[in-house]
């Protein structure tokens, strides 16, 4: 069936400046949205919290006080009170930054790249590779997100590395259908065809011709996508399919402690509130450099 | 049209077979194999051995794989059902019908016994959530997108976007904190039976709660990008500039054609209900299909999951093919082809 395509008409392509100062231009446009502004500020006390946790942390993030195990709530030598094995929730919360900042962004990175590679060969070469990559894409978008991830992590085992493996194959197919819309609107463009014309091969064209004018909308989705992969991450952690124990994954904390959240409910709290007020960092962010860019 | 249908359900059962296979594929990495399964921890290698035997678990992958075709199209009989294996499994339709799902290892039953009241109890959950949403997100995506920046739009805007970076299972934690250890009101497990002495309607609150809270935001937000878009159309401006009274333009112009672009994203919610709330009901061990495909995927019962698969893309396939034939209906520049 035909669906409308005026979404993806094609648009003007931008034209090509320097990287560097473009970047920076576009860094202090942030403070034209305040909403961008309150999502940076979220983002970066947390990315300041796992930077600096090993100084900033009172305990080690495993270390067992076994005296807090009496009473786990929040006291003057644990601010913010203990767990179950009596460490201590602030070391927790600060090292579990350094585990969902490093985690996600990674597995995004990872995800973009196999996206990024799907979509600009989809649409770039159309043809008989553009309905392979899109019908392999729609198998996988046909599945439910979540009974994708359960099924890969089950099968594959929770580790670090797998993690990063499943959200890439749950997520580069949707990429790859933005970067595929997008390479098919500057794909006849004369700029393309020139570097066609000068020589270049496919992999140039697609890489330092194509590619950049796609930057402005993947930046934004590239954002989303962290918000979103933390909250998975966080998902998958609560289900006990995230890292492994003893490492301090906030999901992980949040599921060991609902079983007594009737009488300690600090412990499920405390780490619910860090990953929301981590992917409402990210989300708001989003939202504001849509909204920067709607602004051109 | 009618064609169009049919190939549309041509293209449903070819992605059901592929994902079947892609699943059947990636669970046979996990460790622990079929026979051992099966019979549980408490048997000697011997008799797992002769099990694997029978079953003929050493045939290549796509050999095993006809077979649970088979099975499942009622070709053949469920190899497990053999009572010369002494397994006991008993399936009080026969052993070969059409659309046996096979035994599931974890319950040690028919898979058609347990999936079925399963998808009941969770559609009973996201029917109630459902019922709830779509009006509730259509009023207030309508209200904020006439008055766009209104003190309304952005609080719904700004709403939206906290409530969808809240994951369900936070959204648990906060509402079990507040209804249940602060105020006491309700229950924090939904079990559906009676024993914690909570009546079933008070289980139901906590999970359509959170269920709610959390597509809400998403969905309102898209009805009101969809207002807003209509509210700058030429013909609005025409309709307002001839002088017919706002509440004519807004009922008349403006929402019949607003309500097409999000038919599509609200109807697309229900496949989200039912398999996306394997969380909610873990949060408040709500006997539902999400769990026990969960339960069943970390146990490692391939023909449960399996039959969760087929029965999720299922949902969410045909959904699409409703939302492509309504679409159509909707806006009538669009043909089939």
């Amino acid at each position: 069936m035909a669906l409308p395509r005026d979404r993806e008409r094609s648009r003007p392509a931008a034209a090509a400046r320097p990287g560097l100062a473009v970047a920076f231009r576009n860094l202090a446009r942030l403070g034209e949205s305040p909403i961008a502004m309150v999502g940076t500020g979220i983002v970066l006390f947390w990315a300041l919290c796992a930077l600096f946790a090993p100084w900033i942390s009172p305990y080690e993030p495993n270390a067992q006080d076994l005296s807090a195990l009496a009473d786990p709530t929040p006291s003057t030598s644990h601010p913010l009170g203990t767990d179950l094995l009596g460490r201590d929730m602030l070391a927790r919360l600060l090292y579990g930054a350094r585990l969902a900042l490093t985690l996600a962004p990674a597995a995004v990175l990872v995800a973009y790249v196999a996206g990024c590679a799907m979509g600009l060969a989809a649409g770039y070469f159309g043809g008989w590779a553009d309905s392979l990559i899109s019908r392999c894409s729609d198998v996988v978008l046909s599945f439910p997100v979540l009974i994708l991830y359960v099924i890969l992590i089950t099968a594959i085992g929770p580790s670090a590395l797998n993690i990063i493996f499943a959200v890439t194959v749950a997520s580069s197919p949707g990429i790859g259908r933005i970067v595929r819309g997008l390479t098919l609107s500057v794909r006849n463009l004369d700029y393309v065809s020139a570097a066609e014309i000068r020589g270049e091969r496919p992999l140039y064209v697609m890489i330092a011709e194509i590619l950049p004018s796609a930057r402005g909308p993947l930046v934004v989705d590239f954002c989303l996508r962290i918000g979103y992969t933390i909250i998975t991450i966080g998902i998958l952690g609560f289900l006990g399919l995230g890292l492994p124990p003893p490492d301090p994954d906030w999901g992980g904390m949040v599921r060991d402690a609902t079983a007594l959240i009737t009488i300690w409910p600090h412990m499920s709290v405390l780490p619910s509130v860090a990953i929301v007020s981590l992917a409402i960092g990210f989300n708001l962010l989003a939202d504001g450099l849509r909204t920067i860019a709607g602004r051109d | 049209m009618f064609v169009f249908i049919l190939k549309r359900f041509g293209v449903m059962v070819l992605t059901m077979a592929l994902t079947s296979f892609l699943v059947f594929a990636v669970m046979e990495f996990s460790p622990g194999d079929v026979a051992r399964k099966t019979l549980g921890p408490y048997v000697t290698q011997e008799q797992v051995d002769i099990l694997y035997d029978k079953l003929k678990l050493g045939d290549p992958l796509f050999v095993r794989y006809a077979r649970w075709v088979g099975v499942l199209l009622g070709l053949i009989e469920d190899p497990l059902a053999d009572p010369s294996l002494g397994l006991g499994f008993e399936d009080s339709r026969g052993h070969r019908y059409f659309g046996n799902l096979g035994f599931s290892t974890l319950f040690k039953e028919p898979v058609n016994n347990i999936i079925w009241e399963r998808l009941e109890n969770t559609g009973a959950l996201a029917g109630l959530a459902y019922a709830i949403i779509v009006p509730l997100s259509i009023l207030f995506g309508v209200l904020s997108g006439i008055r766009e920046g209104s003190a309304l739009d952005r609080g719904l805007s700004l709403t939206g976007i906290v409530l969808t970076s809240i994951p369900e299972y936070a959204l648990g934690v906060f509402t079990v904190v507040i209804f249940v250890v602060m105020l006491g009101w309700l229950p924090g497990t939904s079990t559906l039976d009676d024993r914690s002495g909570w009546s079933v309607p008070s289980q139901m609150v906590l999970p359509v709660l959170v269920l709610v809270m959390y597509d809400f935001g998403y969905v309102a937000r898209m009805v009101r990008s969809a207002v807003i878009e209509v509210m700058g159309r030429q013909y609005v401006r025409t309709a307002v500039l001839k002088g017919l009274p706002r509440s004519t333009v807004i009922r008349v112009h403006v929402l019949r054609n607003a309500m097409i672009a999000p038919f599509t994203v609200i109807l697309l919610q229900i496949p989200f209900l039912i398999s996306g709330v394997v969380v909610t009901e873990v949060v408040f061990a709500y006997p539902g299909f999400g769990r026990m495909l969960l339960d069943a995927a970390l146990f490692g019962d391939i023909t449960t999951v399996e039959a969760a698969t087929l029965v999720a893309v299922f949902i969410a396939v045909s959904t699409q093919i409703i939302g492509d034939i309504g679409y159509m209906y909707l806006n009538p520049r669009i043909r089939f082809t």
